[in-house]
């Protein structure tokens, strides 16, 4: 049964470290699909991280710090949106310059303000957003498997986290059961459809950049105020950019969105679990990624290509198992953690270089809009 | 106020749309001068132009693209603004753009519904759109598959698809600009068939080309432009090409090319069972055979997408193939080392490709730069190590001031220049290497009338020099009227071989749609 709670503590984890990733990765998508690049979701999480600590201790709120948060996002989207849209400007020199704005003014602003060495006083009671506990977790805890399952990993999360989960559906039916997604998605493909069919352009992509200030302004109050009590220098720490890669890595596709962000959190939960992990927890790991891989290819194939990857995928999952099982996580050969940390990064190149799929990304993505003739 | 719509109108019918005194200027370029034109409900009116003539800022002002500065708009007896798209739209106008305004990745239906949706959700717009569409489909032949993505459709569907948003949006004016440019001449028949339903059902059609035939086959009446003016307004069945063509150019064009017979002298171009897989493993070409002589045009007639583009590839040396290739007698490398396009120069053939734009220029460069490329290791334009840009440079303006290249600007980047100046500076680069053979595709593909008759006088002359031609063109009259020989191309084969004064339209259509049997 040891196993059983160590798999499910790695997997709570996983929820959690992938919440912030899945925030800023739907908040991507939004910016992308409308033609918008954002390289700067890890400055606007920064911004947020600092804006709703540092409200939430003044008023001693947490929901106020999360409005903060937000309105700090909403301010450096705004940024973004009027140098790429209004004055058709460079968008990704536009997020460089807003990440590294963020990367200081935040600590600059701290260190003016609480004079901590560049960080928020640490957030107590009500300033915070704490675990929720679901009705009848603990009645229900005591019904094997699902029992824990529920009380472990399904409850007993901040509500932002049930927020972010709750995003991939919104996200997805407002994308593809909507007069806006419609149009949202068109102008991130052709802009000129948009425009000839008597839509402004300008609007519907400030409107989309405005969503993935508020989707970012969520994620980085989830980082100062739930997953650590008050802001810290950097506190982001490239999880902006890991966004990005999960967002190519999901094709700006919501559900797969929620795929690659549970992956790449998963890498996070290992890796903060165990920092050196044995040739065995590797092996075992890899073989979980191609199960992940060959079920997220099973999903788009036909029947026959569902067997066979499905086969070959419980027959993976099944010596990973077996492997884990005997040799546990503390084998003679270690590997260093760092590796688990860089996953996102390979498989993102991986994806790039078109070995796994093609990333097509929104095909007016990056350019600014020029009425023309 | 009196009522001049219907003034000097016999049947007293209202004009659906008028324009009064429009008029536009960009800085100092004036496009549009005091532009006064009536089109008549349940007509075809034509608007043709040469390139640049004002054609589509005038229909950018319709469209709410840009404001006129002066002048009216009046729909249907009431004075119009347009200051946007939307307004357009409400006023009962639509618009066809040359190039489509749909989303790639996107299905029929979701195109047609973008921006005329019905409320904040999709599906009840979808059924209804559905709907509609099937209807449309059996009155006007508009006949799309409603589920397709716009990516997977052919041209001529595509272009359905705009018209049907047009007409899901109440459109009561269509304007149409250059709607065959990109059209097979089937196609071209099948949307001449739907305008001609539309106009029937009332509707007011508004067609942009600077086709003459298909002015004179489907317009009721046609206005023409010239240099910001509208030049004429006149009844098509009262008016000829000759006469239309005068307006638009302001001189007397010859339409037809004047060459003497060909003269043909010794094999210069061999090819034998050429074949070409392409990297989806798709067969190219399947085995072509053919030979040009010198002194001769041969031109190669096809739908586009038959192999003429691949067979143009390997004889400019950049898409590898099996077979023989012989110039002058010996054979070249179509695989190896030497299957380059500098071999191939080396070999003195000359390649204007069918795409100018992609292929032909790099439209950021200037003219002099774009001039040098191919040749910039010509010793003409070394100086040591360096590159005598002055040399080039003088080069390059002579040879814009022999091919009448306007302006003659050497420094002006190639995206400035129309379409058939452009051509003119690919074509003077390789011409004027005097090549034994000459390869050109589409050589007048958006070119302005005055600009094509002297491209054609050009071909021509370098063929009365005794140098051999493969002019590949989509655009039949253009094949008919320049080639000493034609082959007719189809899925990659040769389906026979015509002499231009014993065949006709008809005949290289069928070969063209891959009917050998009737055609023989």
């Amino acid at each position: 049964m040891d196993i059983f709670i160590t798999i499910l503590q790695i997997l709570d984890s996983t929820l959690r470290l992938a919440t912030p990733l899945l925030l800023a990765c739907l908040a991507g998508l939004f910016s992308e699909r409308a033609g918008i690049f954002d390289i700067g979701l890890e400055g606007k999480m920064l911004a947020a991280a600092f804006m709703s600590a540092a409200i939430a201790f003044v008023t001693g709120s947490a929901w106020i710090g999360l409005a903060a948060g937000i309105g700090a996002s909403l301010v450096f989207s705004l940024i973004h949106g009027l140098a790429s849209i209004t004055f058709r400007g460079n968008q990704l020199i536009s997020g460089v310059a807003l990440n590294m704005l963020a990367l200081g003014l935040t600590v600059l602003i701290a260190q003016g303000w609480f004079s901590q060495a560049g960080r928020t006083p640490t957030l107590i009671g009500d300033a915070r957003f704490t675990s929720l506990t679901l009705p009848f977790a603990e009645t229900l805890s005591v019904i094997p498997i699902l029992g824990p399952i529920y009380k472990e990993l399904i409850s007993g999360h901040s509500i932002l986290v049930y927020i972010a989960f709750l995003m991939v559906p919104v996200t997805w039916w407002v994308l593809y059961r909507t007069r806006f997604g419609l149009r949202l998605r068109a102008v991130g493909e052709n802009p000129a459809a948009v425009d000839t069919a008597g839509i402004s352009v300008i609007w519907l992509r400030y409107a989309a950049v405005m969503i993935c200030g508020v989707l970012c302004g969520i994620a980085g109050t989830y980082l100062s105020t739930s997953i650590q009590a008050g802001f810290t220098d950097n506190m982001t720490a490239n999880r902006g950019y890991i966004a990005l890669a999960a967002l190519i890595f999901a094709k700006w596709r919501p559900w797969y969105a929620l795929g690659a962000c549970l992956l790449f959190g998963f890498f996070f939960a290992i890796d903060n679990r165990f920092q050196n992990i044995s040739l065995y927890a590797w092996l075992a790991i890899a073989l979980l990624i191609l199960i992940a891989a060959l079920l997220f290819f099973a999903a788009r194939k036909s029947r026959l290509d569902m067997f066979v990857l499905g086969t070959l995928g419980t027959i993976s999952a099944a010596i990973a198992i077996l492997i884990w099982t005997t040799n546990g996580l503390a084998g003679s050969v270690v590997i260093p953690g760092q590796l688990m940390q860089s996953l996102p990064y390979v498989l993102t190149v991986v994806i790039l270089a078109g070995f796994v799929g093609k990333a097509t990304p929104p095909k007016a993505g990056g350019e600014p809009y020029i009425k023309e003739r | 106020m009196a009522n001049p719509e219907t003034k000097g109108r016999p049947d007293g019918a209202v004009p659906s749309i008028e324009l009064r005194g429009i008029s536009k200027s960009f800085g100092p370029v004036q496009a549009n001068k005091d532009i006064t034109l009536r089109v008549m409900p349940g007509t075809i009116h034509g608007i043709i132009g040469e390139n640049g003539a004002g054609k589509s800022t005038l229909m950018s002002i319709l469209y709410g693209f840009y404001k006129a500065d002066a002048g009216e708009i009046i729909i249907n007896r009431k004075p119009t603004t347009i200051p946007d798209s939307q307004a357009a739209i409400a006023a009962g106008i639509g618009m066809v753009f040359q190039h489509f305004k749909l989303v790639e990745n996107f299905s029929v239906l979701e195109n047609v519904i973008l921006g005329a949706e019905d409320g904040g959700l999709l599906r009840p717009s979808l059924a209804k759109a559905r709907k509609l569409l099937g209807e449309l489909s059996k009155e006007y032949e508009l006949n799309v598959d409603p589920d397709a993505l716009i990516e997977d459709i052919g041209v001529g569907m595509q272009q359905r698809v705009e018209i049907l948003k047009a007409l899901y949006r109440h459109a009561d004016i269509l304007i149409l600009d250059e709607p065959t440019g990109v059209l097979t001449p089937s196609e071209a028949d099948h949307l001449f068939r739907i305008l001609n339903g539309l106009k029937d059902e009332g509707k007011t059609i508004i067609l942009i080309t600077h086709k003459l035939r298909e002015i004179m086959d489907i317009t009721d009446t046609v206005s023409v432009m010239r240099r910001g003016e509208m030049t004429a307004t006149v009844k098509t069945s009262e008016t000829s090409p000759e006469q239309l063509a005068e307006l638009m150019v302001g001189r007397k064009v010859l339409l037809r090319v004047e060459k003497r017979p060909a003269q043909p002298g010794a094999k210069v171009l061999e090819v034998e069972n050429l074949r070409v897989i392409d990297e989806k493993k798709v067969e190219r070409l399947k085995g072509v055979s053919f030979n040009v002589q010198a002194g001769e045009i041969l031109g190669i007639a096809g739908v586009s997408g038959n192999g003429q583009s691949e067979l143009l590839e390997v004889l400019g040396g950049y898409q590898s193939a099996t077979g023989t290739v012989r110039v002058n007698g010996q054979d070249i490398d179509l695989t190896g080392r030497f299957s380059d396009g500098q071999s191939r120069r080396a070999r003195g053939i000359a390649h204007v490709p069918e795409d100018r734009q992609r292929e032909g220029l790099i439209m950021d460069f200037t003219a002099w730069e774009n001039t040098a490329f191919g040749y910039h290791n010509d010793p003409k334009y070394s100086k040591g190590l360096l590159m005598d840009n002055d040399a080039l440079r003088r080069d390059t303006e002579e040879k814009m001031q022999r091919f009448d290249v306007r302006p003659p600007n050497c420094w002006q980047p190639a995206k400035s220049f129309s379409g058939g100046n452009q051509q003119k500076i690919v074509l003077a680069r390789e011409i004027e290497r005097n090549p034994d053979l000459l390869l050109i595709g589409q050589p007048t593909r958006g070119v302005d009338i005055g600009a094509i008759e002297f491209i054609h006088q050009q071909i021509v002359a370098l063929r009365d020099q005794g140098k051999a031609i493969v002019l590949v063109s989509v655009e039949l009259e253009e094949i008919l009227s320049l080639s000493d020989r034609i082959i007719v191309m189809f899925d990659g084969q040769i389906m026979g071989e015509r002499l231009p004064d014993q065949t006709n339209e008809q005949e290289l259509g069928l070969l063209m749609a891959g009917m050998k049997g009737q055609a023989a």
